[in-house]
């Protein structure tokens, strides 16, 4: 065997004095949850509720109670003097927050539970009002047009490097944006994706550097980089780098609850003040469950990510090895790190590039769930992604790669005839919020090229536009999204359900 | 004081052995390995919990699973065995003088070590020099050969737990290009008799199914397991278990046996109704 599901014992004593190095730089003591704490003195008290939640500890519904168990329901409680109130935190939710901070090298950290949505949304929001410019990658998820939108900030894109034969969108080149930058000096700040969802980063510290010197903030969508805090040898974080907010999506590679993330502010942001921007669109009734999957998910990073993120990246490697060995299949890593567009490659990330196969990413997606009951992250195209962690076991990635290697012979086709163009740079005309909120028409989608859109489409996953507001559509692009719908991606954001009518400015 | 091992055969219904002592209690990389020894049913061979083997009734197990397909195809040269580290069935094959090269993949190194040392009765020919063992994942050993093998065995523990990935359809399709243009597959098939095994006995069935001209399911009696009707699946490519039984090849042998013979062998195929409507998915 390769892989290792446990360590034997002198291997465990040499990770445990790894952790404790760790946290080495960490002020606080991250053995605490001080949420967690209070939730189980709370439980110990008996308190007799006569507030919301109606379902009283699960009483109230019993087949939910059967389902999500008894001990979610009663913790499932609402803001009280004693568990503070994520709205205006001064207790423990404060105490978790400094403790979070303090575990990923902030100088403050905010608890969200509208996942990293909503602390993208949260980042934009407070650097940006109506008619302010922001500088960002195309390949932003939705979450940050969606601010765009909301806020009516005007979008100054930066087009990313493409990967040809993967047909993938790539990092920012430092020299773009610092052409951006040069050509809208009024603007307020840059967005970086740290990593893209393909695991791809760009010179973040080099973006840092230029936009820091020309008076702008760095905002960084670390959405799928929660890892870079705690691991090693894994691309730099955006607090390391010098940026000065980052959304953090802890649920997906952190540990906590699905929904549940961080937003993360160095000492040149005032949190008070983003606080209040949060607040703005923020539930009064933040769940107690994601936010105590935030105070232990942290306490679990803070004192065991580093061998946590070691095994991920042991299962990432081995896996790409063995499913580059099947033939057919490119599982791309490191080498094709370049030094500008692909700065650095995530590790722990699984991509997998199917076209040489002869079968779309989407194809296999689907071949995976429905003939093997695997479920991946997503399938585009030309590429799959597997999401691995440390939660893992090494005969689930058996079956994976074992699973694959059975695609290949049994479905593996010539490569001749399929679409070869992932990802395509837009027009912008308009900005997001004008063209949302401008009169629409609404067009049989074919009779739509050279108008300008109206609304988002995109294939979820990935969750990557291919048009927003505001935008030119082209025939390309509707090419794209014909074929996108025929291999079965599932396409979302049109009003019409079914993408046959697109909304176009009048 | 007395002792009594339980196995739970489900949430409701229990099995208990009377134990005269525990020679073996021990936490491997995969799984909980205990060794009993039994006043009535000799030494016995416990996984995570789970009834693996008894010496009392353990050929029954190993010699189906082997002579079966042993009888049906005399030309069987090249032999791999997944899972079964106690060495029992490899026991059996090394019966035969035509087999020539035995592989067996066994994930857990620890259950070959305790097998050799406290149950000589199933491991005793684990260091024949046709036998070669290979302490990996059942599923990666597979997927790597292509063409190789005339028979593959199965003998693995129930889907759950370090066994699970050994009752997949990746598996299986690994199995079937591992296998040459007479390969035959024979499986561990679990039972019928408890809702949770017959459901995934019938999975397994019908995925063998997808990939094989021939698959048919045998059954026989193993008093310590669970409700003592237990099956195995003979998948092949092109011999049929009952029609191309070589009947006057397998007593040419002169092995002696205490369960299997020509006439058990016809006879494993009838299968009676419980197991029939399992697999016609009528219950």
């Amino acid at each position: 065997m390769v892989l290792k599901d446990n360590k034997d014992s002198d291997e465990l004593g040499d990770s445990l004095n790894n952790c404790q190095l760790s946290t080495v730089n960490c002020q606080l003591n991250q053995d605490r949850a001080p949420l967690y704490e209070a939730m189980r003195e709370y439980q110990n008290n008996r308190v007799v509720k006569f507030d919301v939640p109606g379902h009283k500890g699960g009483r109230g519904n019993k087949t939910l109670t059967g389902f999500l168990g008894e001990s979610a329901l009663k913790n499932d409680v609402n803001s009280m003097k004693p568990l503070d109130n994520l709205c205006h935190p001064v207790s423990v939710i404060k105490e978790a927050q400094e403790l979070a901070a303090d575990a990923f090298g902030a100088a403050n950290s905010l608890f969200m539970v509208n996942g990293a949505t909503g602390a993208v949304q949260a980042m934009i929001m407070s650097v940006c009002k109506a008619g302010d410019k922001i500088i960002l990658p195309r390949n932003v998820h939705r979450s940050a047009i969606n601010a765009l939108v909301v806020c009516g900030a005007i979008p100054v894109y930066v087009n990313p490097g493409v990967n040809g034969e993967l047909g993938i969108p790539l990092g920012m080149m430092p020299e773009e944006v610092e052409l951006a930058i040069v050509q809208n000096p009024d603007a307020k700040a840059v967005l970086v994706n740290n990593p893209t969802y393909y695991g791809i980063c760009s010179d973040l510290q080099k973006i840092v550097e230029i936009a820091h010197r020309h008076g702008l903030l760095v905002l960084c969508d670390e959405a799928h980089g929660t890892h870079f805090y705690f691991g090693e040898g894994l691309p730099i974080n955006g607090m390391a780098a010098g940026a000065d907010m980052a959304a953090a999506s802890v649920h997906k590679t952190g540990g906590s609850l699905t929904q549940s993330a961080i937003l993360l502010m160095a000492d040149t942001v005032n949190p008070d003040y983003v606080r209040q921007v949060i607040n703005l669109t923020q539930t009064t009734s933040a769940s107690y469950l994601l936010m105590v999957s935030l105070d232990l998910a942290r306490q679990n990073l803070a004192l065991h990510g580093k061998e946590f993120y070691a095994k991920t990246v042991e299962f990432a490697e081995y896996a790409r090895r063995e499913i580059n060995a099947i033939g057919g299949y490119y599982a791309f890593g490191s080498e094709l790190c370049n030094g500008r567009d692909f700065y650095a490659f995530d590790t722990t990330k699984l991509s997998v590039h199917t076209r040489a196969m002869g079968l779309a990413g989407i194809e296999v997606y689907d071949l995976l769930r429905d003939e093997y009951d695997i479920q991946i992250e997503f399938g585009d195209i030309g590429n799959i992604l597997a999401i691995i962690t440390g939660g893992d076991r090494a005969l689930d990635i058996e079956r994976l790669v074992s699973a694959l290697s059975e695609i290949k012979r049994l479905y593996g086709r010539s490569p001749v005839g399929l679409f070869d163009h992932e990802y395509i740079n837009p027009t912008v005309d308009m900005p997001p919020q004008a063209a949302f909120y401008a009169k629409r028409v609404s067009l049989p989608i074919n009779e739509t090229a050279g108008r300008v859109c109206g609304e988002f489409v995109m294939c979820y996953p990935p969750g990557i536009p291919i048009l927003a507001p505001g935008e030119r559509i082209t025939r390309d692009i509707l090419d794209y999204i014909a074929y996108a719908k025929e291999k079965g991606c599932s396409l979302t954001g049109p009003q019409d359900m079914n993408v046959e009518y697109l909304e176009v400015v009048e | 004081m007395e002792l009594w091992f339980t196995e739970n055969h489900t949430d409701s219904v229990r099995f208990s052995i009377k134990i005269k002592r525990h020679l073996v209690s021990e936490q491997s990389e995969f799984q909980k390995i205990d060794i009993l020894d039994s006043e009535e049913l000799g030494r016995i061979l416990v996984l995570d919990g789970f009834l693996m083997l008894t010496e009392k009734d353990e050929y029954i197990y190993h010699e189906m699973i082997t002579h079966v397909p042993m009888s049906v195809n005399p030309e069987i040269k090249r032999v791999l065995v997944i899972g079964g580290g106690d060495g029992g069935a490899v026991r059996e094959l090394c019966r035969f003088k035509s087999i020539e090269h035995i592989d067996l993949v066994e994930i857990d190194r620890r259950v070959v070590e305790l097998c050799r040392e406290y149950l000589p009765f199933t491991a005793c020919s684990l260091d024949d020099p046709r036998v070669h063992i290979h302490y990996e994942d059942g599923l990666k050993f597979v997927r790597r050969a292509e063409n190789e093998y005339d028979l593959i065995i199965v003998d693995s523990t129930d889907p759950f737990g370090p066994g699970e990935g050994l009752f997949t359809k990746e598996f299986y399709g690994n199995c079937y290009k591992a296998l040459n243009d007479t390969g035959i597959l024979v499986n561990q098939h679990e039972s019928t008799f408890y809702d949770e095994y017959a459901q995934a006995m019938k999975r397994a069935h019908e995925r063998i199914k997808s990939f094989f001209p021939i698959a048919l399911v045998y059954q026989t009696h193993i008093p310590t397991y669970p409700s003592g009707q237990w099956l195995f699946g003979f998948a092949s490519k092109k011999f049929h278990p009952v029609k191309d039984q070589n009947a006057e090849w397998w007593l040419s042998q002169g092995l002696k046996t205490k369960y299997y013979n020509q006439y058990v062998h016809s006879g494993c195929f009838a299968l009676p109704n419980n197991v029939r409507d399992v697999l016609a998915g009528r219950v």
